[in-house]
């Protein structure tokens, strides 16, 4: 049957798009710079007095940096189609088995190394249980992050696990600062740069956007689809573990109850961001400005003294808003 | 009882439905016959009311009616059963007749009043075993034929439309479709039955309308005393031009390709066949012959019994070991198989082969682009710039981009199914020289199309197939179309 051609005259479309598609994400970024320079001079209006300090910046990036090393991991399963539910579990599994006894008694490069492979194990049995075992993305990562927090508060007790005195070199990523930035912020900065040079310049970020934009296409063309969304899972892994590490670094602790609900910030980062949820459209860039955008308003409403409730109200609102600016800028595009 | 006369429908580009008048009386097998691509299916959506006519008139019962949505057209007493069933296959029997239609009250469903009211349906058309409540997704395809009839009978319908309604059956399955198709007339409902096979309509139909290019080419012609000749001479002969390169000049090399016993059961069985380098085979055969599976079944994107050897050693079950051996596939959905839309022309040119343009991962964006650039202008691409996203291309440069991903890699043997399926007259005979220079760089070349000229056009050998088995295999010089169309209808060599 002849189908109805949907192909029209090149010059019809070219006129209205641009150069390319990376050119309309970063098109789209001045809509989130523009949304944090508000954030911004809310800031200023409001609390002159404290809210342009170094104090209170280096604040705003210590908050943003756990969060973002997982954000960056969640960019990457989103753009290829999936979803990880379990990385604030996760990270929190890693926190308290690098903060065992038996772990922290072989000095602070050991107990980095565990955080950075029990993130990394969980997050390829989630890529295993999902690329071969079939199971649908939310559901087998819904069910590690149930089982993670668990494991993680039987291996604790449930008890709160304090970074021992002779660990202290792990705490200096927080405490020591160069420039008068902590260090973590450099290990956040670290994995972004890294993250987007992965993302934009490797075959690997490049099959990223083919397996979550066309998945069927990705496997005729050769690429092994299974494979790669298993990698994605581990990698998201791996930021939860490298997450785990500066939330210890940050409070001195390991706990079951670290990165409660960090899963909502993080995909709501991604999604701000201009991700779709759907896979095959994202950058790094617009996670991070998403990411920045919700810490600024946790820190506004902090100093401010407002409600923790209005803040919770805030951020839903700047979910929807932003997902519905972007419907809008899809549809000038969509041919 | 219903009278369609000249129906326009216009589409972006294409005029599917071009003049068509169709008469069909109460009581009667109507049957509805055209090559793929005459104007069949638009027909069938316009009486279904999913599409609205451009221009013309439909009477029903003498009185001009419009169906503007599915809705409308089920009100009027039309109903339709497509070629792919349209149940729900996680609800029952008994739900699935009377979606749309529930037995409510204020919103709640009368379980048992729907059940019993189903049950009368089905004991209406003989198939009292079929339980109300059995889930849909558990049936046969058989059964679940028969729950679209029963879905179609309980809207009261006065003509029931069937798109092949025998796709899916086996034989005896068959005499009890007609059984019921024969008392539904003897009620007065008139059927529109649409089918390729031709034996069929002789059995069950009485008169016989012809498509072809959007036209009605013969009305009311006897089901059963019409010859075939005549039928299939109508059909064929499509007023669109067909320029191939010529023929010659490319002397076929060493065997590329072998299959032997190729089986996927109730798909297609025992098929075995070569391809040599430089050389085209083309697969002929309608839709469900099992053309498409068959190549990837070779392309091994789907399981099959049986032997595929390339370059003489068996080839790795699924798809990333056969790319890798040299194979490629340019796939019969261009848009949902192919393409990576958003991204650029390219990107989707690179995907098979990136990990040529990268040193531990890392893309070699020059390199890349360069090499784009040089098969855009080898294969002339338009517009000619790489960085351009592909979904503002047309249809022809799509799949020209399609064939430069797997120049890219060194492509032993391509496999085509359906390469100008949406592209226009012009590009058509550009891809087909862009095929033929590939043949004569040596790669060997399997083409599916439902397009039946094309195949002989372009092939050096054609196989012909018929419901999963190859009928013909031979030179494509000394075939025409006629005869192509006339073994896959008759279902024998001629």
């Amino acid at each position: 049957m002849s189908e109805p051609t949907t192909d029209r005259p090149p010059g019809k479309t070219a006129a209205l798009s641009l150069p390319s598609i990376r050119g309309v994400g970063e098109m789209r970024h001045l809509g989130l710079f523009g949304a944090l320079a508000l954030l911004v001079v809310v800031g200023l209006i409001t609390r002159p007095d404290n809210f342009a300090t170094a104090s209170n910046l280096v604040s705003i990036l210590s908050l943003a940096a756990t969060i973002g090393v997982i954000t960056v991991g969640a960019t990457f399963v989103i753009i290829g189609g999936g979803i990880d539910l379990s990385v604030g579990a996760v990270m929190a599994l890693a926190s308290v088995w690098a903060t065992t006894l038996a772990t922290q008694s072989y000095g602070p490069v050991v107990m980095a190394i565990c955080a950075i492979l029990v993130g990394t194990g969980a997050g390829l049995v989630n890529g295993i249980l999902i690329a071969y075992g079939r199971l649908v993305p939310f559901i087998a990562t819904l069910a590690m992050l149930v089982a993670a927090r668990g494991l993680a508060q039987r291996m604790s007790d449930r008890k709160t696990q304090l970074i021992q005195s002779d660990n202290a070199a792990l705490v200096d990523l927080s405490t020591t600062r160069v420039a008068g930035i902590p260090l973590l912020v450099y290990v956040f900065a670290l994995v972004v740069v890294l993250g987007w040079v992965l993302l934009n310049r490797t075959t690997f970020g490049r099959r990223t956007y083919a397996v979550g934009g066309n998945p069927e296409a990705a496997r005729l063309a050769g690429i092994d689809v299974r494979r790669h969304t298993m990698l994605l899972y581990a990698l998201s892994g791996l930021c939860c573990g490298i997450a785990a590490i500066l939330i210890m670094a940050r409070t001195t602790t390991g706990s079951s109850t670290h990165g409660d609900l960090y899963e909502l910030d993080a995909i709501a980062a991604v999604i701000i961001g201009g991700t779709l949820l759907t896979g095959g459209r994202g950058t790094i860039m617009g996670s991070i400005l998403g990411l920045l955008i919700f810490t600024l308003i946790t820190n506004l409403f902090i100093l401010n003294g407002l409600n923790t409730s209005d803040q919770l109200i805030a951020k839903g609102l700047i979910i929807v808003v932003a997902v519905l600016l972007q419907r809008r800028n899809l549809k000038e595009r969509a041919p | 009882m219903l009278v369609m006369k000249g129906i326009v429908k216009q589409f972006p580009g294409v005029r599917a439905l071009d003049g068509v008048d169709l008469d069909v009386r109460a009581g009667e097998v109507h049957c509805l016959l055209g090559q793929n691509g005459a104007g069949k299916s638009t027909l069938i959506k316009v009486l279904a009311g999913v599409h609205q006519p451009d221009e013309g008139t439909i009477l029903f019962n003498g009185s001009e009616v419009r169906p503007g949505s599915p809705i409308d057209a089920i009100k009027l007493g039309f109903a339709t059963i497509y070629q792919e069933l349209d149940l729900v296959d996680g609800l029952t029997v008994a739900e699935n007749i009377f979606l749309g239609h529930e037995h409510a009250r204020l919103g709640f469903v009368n379980r048992g009043e729907g059940r019993r009211a189903a049950r009368e349906v089905l004991e209406r058309l003989g198939h009292p075993e079929i339980r109300p409540s059995a889930e849909v997704g558990r049936l046969s395809p058989a059964a679940k034929q028969v729950v679209s009839m029963a879905r179609a009978l309980s809207h009261d319908a006065r003509l029931i439309i069937m798109d092949e309604p025998s796709a899916a059956l086996a034989h005896d399955e068959v005499a009890n479709l007609f059984r019921i198709i024969r008392e539904l007339t003897a009620q007065g409902v008139a059927v529109v039955y649409i089918s390729h096979r031709l034996e069929e309509i002789r059995e069950i139909g009485d008169r016989v309308t012809v498509l072809k290019d959007g036209r009605t080419v013969a009305v009311g012609l006897s089901a059963s005393e019409t010859p075939t000749t005549q039928i299939v001479s109508l059909m064929t002969g499509r007023n669109v031009e067909y320029v191939f390169p010529p023929r010659g000049g490319r002397e076929p090399g060493e065997e590329v390709l072998r299959v032997e016993n190729l089986t996927s059961p109730g798909v297609f069985a025992d098929v075995s066949f070569s391809v040599r380098a430089g050389e085209i085979v083309g697969l002929a055969g309608l839709v469900g012959s099992g053309r498409s599976e068959i190549l990837e079944a070779v392309y091994g994107a789907r399981p099959a019994s049986g032997r595929v050897l390339l370059e003489g050693r068996q080839a790795r079950r699924g798809v990333v070991g056969t790319v890798k051996r040299g194979m490629g596939l340019a796939p019969e959905e261009r848009k949902a198989q192919a393409l990576l839309l958003d991204q650029s022309v390219t990107a989707n040119i690179t995907l098979g082969t990136l990990p040529g343009f990268s040193k531990f991962g890392w893309i070699d964006r020059k390199r890349e682009l360069d090499e784009a650039k040089r098969l855009s202008e080898l294969l002339d691409i338009r517009p000619p710039d790489p960085e351009r996203p592909i979904r503002t291309l047309s249809g022809g440069n799509q799949q020209k981009a399609v064939l430069a991903r797997w120049l890219l890699g060194g492509t032993k043997l391509l496999l085509l199914d359906e390469p100008t399926r949406g592209v226009d007259v012009g590009a058509r005979a550009e891809l087909y020289a862009v095929i033929h220079d590939l043949a004569e760089q040596g790669i060997g070349v399997l083409l599916v199309s439902s397009e039946v000229p094309e195949v002989l056009g372009l092939a050096d050998r054609v196989l012909v197939l018929r419901e999963g088995t190859v009928i013909h295999e031979g030179e494509a010089e000394g075939l025409d179309e006629h005869r192509v169309l006339d073994m896959i209808m008759n279902g024998r060599a001629a």
